[in-house]
């Protein structure tokens, strides 16, 4: 039998906005894959801590506050530091298109922006899976 | 002679459903819903508020008369309109005083504080929770000193109302303000503080909580007994159903859990000491409106009905003002989209709509723009002459209630009411607010509605026009925040500055003395009155709370 697809929905930093987390998170868990939702007011630290205890595929980072350069970095840095950079990185949020290049260069595998429907999301964990299989 | 006459009617209506049914007319839709979801049907009749028991004087009565439904006010917006407000603001202090000068000088006479995460949190800038966060979301103040800046030339009676969030640091904020008009020999009955304080929503939604949710009960209770006793002209707590709105909750929903959490306040304020009416005419509701007019209207009453029953019946009440519910509304900025932005214009205005038409006592627009970025100077006046247009263009504020007795919504104010009763009873049974929060009763609530209403998005049993539907080839034109990187570096160092250069001796004994008041379970406002006055930080005093309480352990979490 085919291994389940784990993701990590986490929420980085000091912003409470967890609506459009939630409902990724549910719409994954709908698609069949598992997903752990961290809760609030994580750190990078507790969130690639959990991404590798939980043995996870793909962190989805949930940002809406503006702070997502510095959140994306960090968490970047961490799971290069304790070798788990097979760990996929994408962001959901409100992101400046400004900023996209920026974070794809660093290593965020994807961006979603407002107005992403869920199947573009499962879509994209799906392809990423694959390719990594 | 009346009973004929209804006779009639249904069996007029009984023919004219016959009728249609026999013609075989199609309609678009199998069902029709309201926008929480209540079933509509294809037309009211006075036969639908007779099915249901109305009375006019019992469940409406006239305005300013109880049970309120009406309005609070006997002449409404005939004789005053509603307060106009527009959020915003962030930045330095200095910045932020540069901003307050010149609303004064436009004569603009309420201003709110937008705070930053880290300060709504109990963080100082310097804390490494706060890196990346600090001047963020609104403006950083750590300590008195920064108060003392973005008021610095701005005398507190010069300005009528100043708003705040404050939910986590209540005390604190209130220490802000108590403290500055003493030093500007201005008395604090001279201008109004207007504090959200209001903890219990932020551990459903928006999260901005840093003690256990019974420590920051107690903060918030803290602040209602003493503005009850010491500042009876201020506003020390806004009930917020907002934020559940905007976290995907329903109409229902947003009107139940907030009353739910009004229960907890009274209650817990009664056990000080107090008696409903010496306090509860101090309370605001925050509310959003949202985008089915008749709904929202419907929503708005409801509220008012409900509030002044539970008031009268359930705590006694004597004072009229306790009985009257005043509303804060807000347009909700979770329906306005980033795909073809101006088309967010018509939202707010329709939103906004339902807000003058329920009956609110002060109104917020969202800018066009708030969805991507922070708003526009452009986009926050449009918001402005909006509600210019509302107010002096459109009729609506001739008579008062004027959609009071339209069959639909009455009878849509009676099936909410009802249908908030029955979460009421729920959560009663659950043992109250907190215990419904901890379990995260309101919280699976609120996941399911949002889910459920992403999904009718997704599937486009809802059309969001722009967004899943007419639609145009573009790309969201999200900017990123004016925010200046260096600007939280700056902020780090004068904090670091100023602790070495204040009396850190004073300090330390007005900190032990928060702790000592703390350990004995008193009231806080006094003993951080005295911190803030002693320039001590909001970390500080944030810190040696958290040393007596706790922190909130962050775990996983259902969705």
């Amino acid at each position: 039998m085919e291994k389940k697809i784990r993701i990590l929905i986490a929420k980085p930093g000091l912003d409470g906005h967890d609506r459009g987390a939630k409902i990724v998170a549910r719409s994954l868990s709908d698609a069949g894959m598992e997903v752990i939702y961290t809760g609030l007011h994580q750190s990078p630290e507790q969130i690639v801590s959990a991404a590798i205890q939980e043995d996870v595929d793909g962190i989805g980072l949930s940002i809406l506050s503006g702070a997502h350069m510095s959140h994306s970095q960090k968490v970047l840095n961490l799971l290069k530091e304790r070798n788990a950079e097979d760990i996929f990185v994408f962001i959901g949020g409100i992101i400046p298109e400004r900023d996209i290049s920026e974070l794809k260069e660093m290593g965020v595998a994807e961006i979603f922006t407002p107005g992403a429907e869920s199947s573009e999301i499962i879509d994209f964990i799906q392809k990423r899976k694959n390719r990594t299989n | 002679m009346e009973r004929k006459k209804t006779e009639t009617l249904k069996e007029i209506r009984d023919k004219w459903e016959k009728d249609i049914q026999e013609k075989g007319i199609q309609e678009r839709k199998s069902q029709f819903f309201t926008r929480s979801k209540i079933p509509v049907k294809r037309v009211y009749t006075p036969l639908d508020l007779e099915e249901k028991g109305f009375e006019y004087v019992k469940d409406l009565n006239l305005p300013g008369e109880y049970p309120y439904t009406r309005g609070i006010d006997p002449l409404m917006y005939r004789e005053n309109l509603w307060l106009m407000g527009q959020y915003g603001g962030f930045g330095s202090a200095e910045e932020t005083n540069q901003r307050y000068k010149y609303l004064l000088d436009q004569g603009i006479t309420a201003f709110t504080i937008a705070l930053d995460l880290p300060t709504q949190m109990g963080y100082d800038s310097d804390h490494p929770m706060a890196e990346g966060e600090v001047g963020k979301t609104g403006v950083a103040v750590n300590s008195l000193k920064d108060i003392e800046v973005i008021f610095d030339g701005i005398p507190l009676n010069a300005v009528k109302m100043i708003g705040t969030l404050a939910n986590a640091i209540g005390p604190i904020a209130l220490s802000w303000f108590m403290v500055l008009a003493k030093k500007q020999k201005v008395s604090p009955t001279s201008f109004m503080v207007f504090l959200q304080n209001e903890i219990l929503k932020e551990h459903v939604a928006r999260g901005a909580y840093f003690l256990p949710i019974e420590a920051g009960l107690k903060l918030n209770v803290d602040v209602l007994e003493y503005s009850a006793k010491n500042l009876p002209n201020w506003l020390p707590i806004q009930l917020s159903g907002y934020h559940f709105r905007d976290a995907g909750s329903n109409a229902v929903q947003e009107i139940a859990f907030t009353l739910a959490n009004l229960i907890t306040y009274v209650e817990e304020t009664i056990k000080r000491g107090l008696h409903v009416d010496d306090f509860v005419p101090q309370f605001v509701t925050h509310f959003a409106s949202n985008l089915d007019v008749f709904e929202e209207v419907a929503k708005f009453r409801a509220y008012r009905r409900l509030w002044a029953r539970l008031m009268k019946e359930r705590f006694k009440a004597k004072d009229p003002r306790t009985m009257k519910a005043t509303m804060n509304i807000y347009t909700a900025g979770s329906n306005l989209t980033a795909q073809q932005p101006m088309n967010n214009i018509a939202r707010v205005t329709a939103a906004a709509l339902a807000g003058v038409l329920g009956g609110g006592q002060f109104i917020f627009l969202s800018s066009m723009d708030e969805s991507y970025q922070t708003p526009s100077e452009e986009a926050a006046m449009l918001a402005i002459r909006t509600q210019q247009i509302l107010a002096h263009e459109l009729g609506l504020t001739e008579t008062v209630d004027p959609l009071g007795g339209s069959y639909y919504v009455e009878s849509l104010t009676t099936r909410i009411e009802e249908e908030v009763w029955e979460y009421l009873k729920k959560i009663e049974s659950m043992g109250g607010a907190m215990v419904a929060i901890e379990q995260g009763f309101y919280q699976s609530e609120i996941a399911e509605a949002s889910y459920q209403l992403q999904k009718e998005i997704e599937n486009k049993e809802r059309i969001v026009v722009g967004l899943n539907e007419f639609k145009i080839d573009e790309k969201p034109k999200i900017k990123p925040l004016r925010y200046d990187p260096d600007a939280e570096k700056k902020v780090v160092s004068s904090l670091k500055e100023f602790k070495k250069s204040r009396g850190n001796a004073a300090v330390k004994k007005a900190l032990d003395e928060v702790k000592r008041a703390a350990e004995k379970n008193e009231n806080l406002v006094p003993p951080t009155m005295e911190a803030v006055k002693a320039y001590a930080t909001l970390g500080e005093i944030s810190n040696v709370l958290r040393d007596v309480y706790g922190e909130v352990v962050e775990g996983k979490s259902y969705f």
